[in-house]
């Protein structure tokens, strides 16, 4: 018990410095290096308290591509060199209190449901366990997620197919100048077109292409 | 203090949520900032909704933690790629010098 304190106290703290760092660093690359600072540390505490697959698949998902997505867009922007500016414009100041406060209130909000939850304590009684012992994390999840959640998971591969469509759309652009292949030119060559007989006088020669 | 219990997840889930608003509301720099807290925005729902199946039982909390994580896939490849077509039509994604809206 000592030991899972430790360890969720140690990652706990990674992850909230992390986090504050990712919103006041400097240069946007350190901001993405610190998010994956963050994922790391939240997904060796999911490992932790048990949930093993999500713990994995958020290294995955987040660390492997959503980061790195992240990170080749800044570097590809070069948006290294429009610097951070606190607090420069007097426009822009007059929107920080305002955040700081609903930031706070939100926060507020947030620890009253966490401790009025507190006191009613017949919640976890009242939930029926669906954890069954002995089975992995990834195998009940899998059980759950191929039957009961058929549609859902469906519906969330649509999701990635048309947000894959959508930022090709997006990022595509129609160049001046590129040499493309034209399959409907190909295709419709016809002989007539392609090749030419010609009648070729002796000792004359035939000229192509004039 | 030294029993982990559910409180403790759902704090550090508020804390983090917080810190991802405050995100939002004080960046002066570039949009890719305000995408990144966001992101700490779901990550903080999905400590929640992990914590509360893991000391509930209930295994329903992991699957949506799971259709989150691949909507929060789909949302930043097509917010970073407006952001690519926003940069290169008009060369900035400074928060301050995007009113083309007049918001």
């Amino acid at each position: 018990m000592i030991a899972h304190a430790i360890f969720f106290y140690v990652f706990s703290v990674i992850a909230v410095v992390s986090a504050i760092m990712v919103t006041v660093s400097k240069n946007t690359v350190h901001s993405v290096f610190f998010l994956i600072l963050d994922f790391i540390s939240i997904s060796c505490l999911f490992i932790m308290i048990g949930a093993e697959f999500l713990g994995m698949i958020m290294l995955i998902v987040y660390v492997g591509a959503v980061a790195v997505l992240f990170l080749f867009v800044v570097m590809m922007l070069n948006v290294a060199q429009q610097k951070n500016q606190w607090f420069v414009s007097k426009d822009s100041s007059r929107h920080i209190p305002i955040g700081l406060l609903i930031s706070v209130v939100i926060f507020f909000e947030l620890i009253i449901v966490i401790g009025g939850w507190k006191y009613k304590p017949d919640l976890f009684n009242s939930a029926k366990s669906s954890l069954e012992i002995g089975v992995s994390n990834t195998h009940s999840l899998g059980q759950v997620l191929y039957t009961d959640y058929i549609h859902v998971f469906q519906i969330s591969g649509m999701i990635l197919l048309i947000a894959m469509i959508g930022a090709i759309v997006l990022t595509f652009r129609q160049r001046e100048g590129v040499k493309k292949q034209s399959y409907l030119k190909q295709i419709s060559r016809e002989r007539t077109e392609g090749v030419e007989v010609l009648e070729v006088a002796s000792n004359k020669g035939v000229k192509i292409d004039d | 203090m030294i029993d982990i219990g559910l409180g403790h997840y759902l704090t550090l889930g508020a804390v983090i949520f917080s810190i991802g608003i405050i995100g939002i509301f004080l960046n002066r720099k570039n949009i890719i900032v305000i995408l990144m807290s966001i992101e700490l925005i779901l990550l903080a729902v999905n400590i929640n909704l992990v914590s509360f199946s893991i000391y509930l039982g209930d295994l329903s909390g992991q699957v949506f933690t799971l259709f989150i994580l691949t909507v929060a896939a789909a949302e930043a490849a097509i917010g970073l790629a407006i952001i690519v077509v926003y940069f290169r039509n008009s060369g900035t994604i400074r928060v301050e010098e995007i009113d083309k809206l007049k918001g």
